[in-house]
């Protein structure tokens, strides 16, 4: 994970959103465009430029109550317009861990 | 089992309620997270892919049935109803939420329990050996040296913003079941010329991105000096370690760029000067005492060598083999020490749920004067069963699936959360622990492979101990895909040493192929049935291992 502080100094390559972790109870949250926070990643608010991706970002940040360790993560766009994680951490954060539970949920 | 006194309870029940009000001005906004995270890494409470984890201390790796069963109940009531041994003596809750952390908290220290020492840049839980006060041939109970340094390093303000987390392991047998050359300080109980106790003092182990077996910087320091004699040691990390840079803080850097004797002529110096002041502090008879006598041990009946009932069950080949490799011999004539596997086929390492724990406390009553152990291995045993007992304690271990025979084998795999859980993992170590355990689910194969630990980390930080396993797995990212380096050779025994890398890292899909291709190597190559794998990388080298992984790739 890449600090939001680094995060300042580096362009994204593609479609990305902010993620970060609920602050009460830690669950994967991503930041929205109503200047919320959301479960979904279909929720979230796509940024396209690194001038957009900082700026939602320092948006992101300024929420400490509600948000924990808010970072800019890739997502591809599917041609359907569905939005999936841009890589295999995203992907685990979203889908929850790849292997059975020892106690199933 | 360690009686804690009045002043314990205090301090651990001030800390649940100090922690209640951080975490409430942490919710209200009060905190901010910057303010926060210190204070809660200090409880325990780190934050991971998905929830916040909560990691609890099991001091020197002693358990009584009523805090299992109360782990039971924090994995239950606040968790998804299973918990995580660590490679240190701790458990990991995955799941909780940090509103409820300090009712968790408080149920815990209800019990004696607390997560102080588990996270942060301060002396981290005193492991031991988790046969302690039972093994043979041990010089004596290291668990009291080991709660000696942790009430002694416990809140110290020196020792509570070091550079970086410091960890301390002791043995006190030959064999070292506590990985002591691996940690920041390793101490080895022995006896001097005159038949006196003290320790044996090694320096700088640790793993991680820099990995170092740890030095011996003093033969012998006699039991009184203990403590002074490592406040001397913090004293010139405290100073001299780094600060500016995460990476070289440990103090494994500072020996390796000082040297070790001009490391260990420096802590000689620091440790002069305080006894010069007269502030170095000189433990008595009596506070040893003290602590020796809080430690209980169970009233052992006088039992044969050889009960009638483990003779019959002798017959029956399931058990054998799960006597062979689980059960071990006791101080005590009549009982054994068991060994309970973690590591179901199919299973993540390590893991319990709370039901087991709460059927594995009836079991401790039952079988073990109500205690249990937790090895850095990530398994669990039963110290004190009485070996007449082993036939039905074998029997309702299995009921609840904890008899799985393949401890020290090659499916008993010590691995980290990895990516499905931690935020620093680079790939995931679970699913390929599972899928080895499934390659090498056959007894007989396993049996005939003998001695084989295999070691598994998600990234650099080696909290799966890699480096040192007899087959390490370290999981790197290429391009944004899971690939794993290949070490062979590591060990983390009295004999410690670093695995070799192999070659090239391959990919996810490729990993058990290639630890079964390392494992038929061996097979092959070995100079006799009983040498060991790593005897044999020992003997021939890491080459012929290479040339079979990598000829056909």
């Amino acid at each position: 994970m890449t600090s939001p502080l680094e995060q300042k100094k580096i362009r994204i390559a593609g479609p990305s959103v902010v993620t970060a972790n609920r602050t009460w109870d830690g669950i994967v949250i991503y930041r929205t465009a109503r200047r919320d926070w959301s479960a979904k990643l279909s929720d979230a608010a796509i940024v396209r430029t690194s001038d957009e991706a900082r700026a939602l970002l320092a948006e992101s940040v300024a929420d400490d109550v509600g948000a924990v360790g808010a970072y800019i993560a890739p997502v591809e766009i599917k041609e359907s317009g569905k939005i999936k994680p841009g890589n295999l951490r995203e992907h685990i954060r979203l889908q929850g861990v790849t292997i059975d539970l020892p106690v199933p949920a | 089992m360690y009686a804690y006194d009045e002043l314990d309870r205090t301090l651990i029940n001030e800390r649940v309620e100090e922690f209640r009000d951080q975490v409430k001005r942490r919710l209200s906004g009060e905190l901010t997270e910057d303010e926060f995270k210190m204070l809660r890494l200090q409880n325990g409470v780190y934050l991971q892919l998905h929830a916040y984890m909560f990691r609890v201390a099991i001091p020197y790796g002693t358990l009584s049935s009523k805090q299992l069963r109360r782990l039971a109940h924090v994995a239950r009531r606040y968790d998804r109803g299973y918990g995580h041994f660590t490679t240190r003596q701790n458990i990991q809750f995955n799941w909780i939420k940090l509103a409820e952390l300090p009712d968790a908290l408080a149920d815990l220290a209800e019990v004696g329990i607390h997560a102080m020492q588990t996270s942060g840049n301060n002396t981290r839980n005193v492991t031991s050996d988790q046969w302690a006060g039972v093994a043979p041939g041990e010089i004596e109970d290291p668990r009291i040296w080991s709660e000696l340094l942790r009430q002694y390093t416990t809140l110290h303000p020196e020792f509570s913003f070091l550079p970086r987390k410091f960890k301390f392991a002791i043995t006190a047998s030959a064999h070292d079941r506590a990985a002591i050359k691996i940690h920041d300080i390793g101490l080895r109980l022995h006896k001097n010329a005159e038949g006196e106790t003290g320790f044996e003092v090694m320096v700088g182990g640790g793993l991680g991105r820099t990995p170092f077996i740890g030095k011996p910087i003093k033969p012998y320091v006699a039991g009184h000096d203990l403590l002074s004699y490592v406040e001397a040691i913090l004293r010139v990390y405290n100073q001299y370690g780094r600060r500016d840079n995460i990476y070289k803080a440990r103090i494994k850097i500072l020996v390796h760029e000082l040297g070790v004797e001009k490391f260990a002529r420096e802590v000689e110096d620091e440790w002069q000067q305080m006894r010069d002041s007269d502030t170095a502090l000189t433990l008595d008879d009596a506070m040893i005492e003290d602590i020796r006598s809080r430690f209980t041990y169970p009233a052992y009946e006088k039992l044969p060598h050889m009960p009638e009932e483990l003779k019959q069950a002798a017959h029956d080949p399931l058990f054998e083999r799960w006597r062979k490799n689980s059960v071990f011999t006791h101080k005590v004539q009549g009982y054994a020490i068991v060994t309970l596997s973690l590591k179901p086929v199919g299973g993540p390492p390590g893991d319990a749920t709370a039901d087991q724990m709460d059927a594995l406390a009836d079991l401790a009553d039952k079988y073990s004067f109500g205690e249990i152990r937790v090895g850095h291995e990530q398994n669990l045993a039963l110290p004190h069963v009485a070996k007449r007992d082993l036939p039905a304690l074998w029997k309702a271990l299995d009921k609840i699936g904890l008899a799985t025979p393949n401890v020290n084998l090659v499916s008993d795999i010590i691995a980290c959360p990895g990516l499905d859980y931690c935020s620093l993992a680079n790939a995931r170590s679970i699913p390929i622990a599972q899928e080895l355990t499934r390659r090498f689910a056959n007894h007989d194969t396993a049996d005939l492979i003998g001695r084989l630990h295999i070691n598994i980390s998600g990234c650099i930080n080696a909290c799966g101990h890699h480096h040192v396993g007899h087959i390490g797995i370290l999981g790197v990212e290429k391009n944004g895909e899971e690939f794993y380096q290949i070490t062979i050779g590591g060990r983390a025994d009295e004999s410690a040493e670093l695995g070799t890398l192999i070659g090239p890292s391959v990919p996810y899909g490729e990993v058990a192929d290639v630890v079964e291709d390392i494992v038929e190597a061996y097979l092959a190559l070995r100079a006799r049935p009983d040498e060991l794998f790593v005897d044999t990388v020992k003997r021939l080298g890491v080459e012929p291992f290479r040339e079979r992984v990598y000829a056909t790739r």
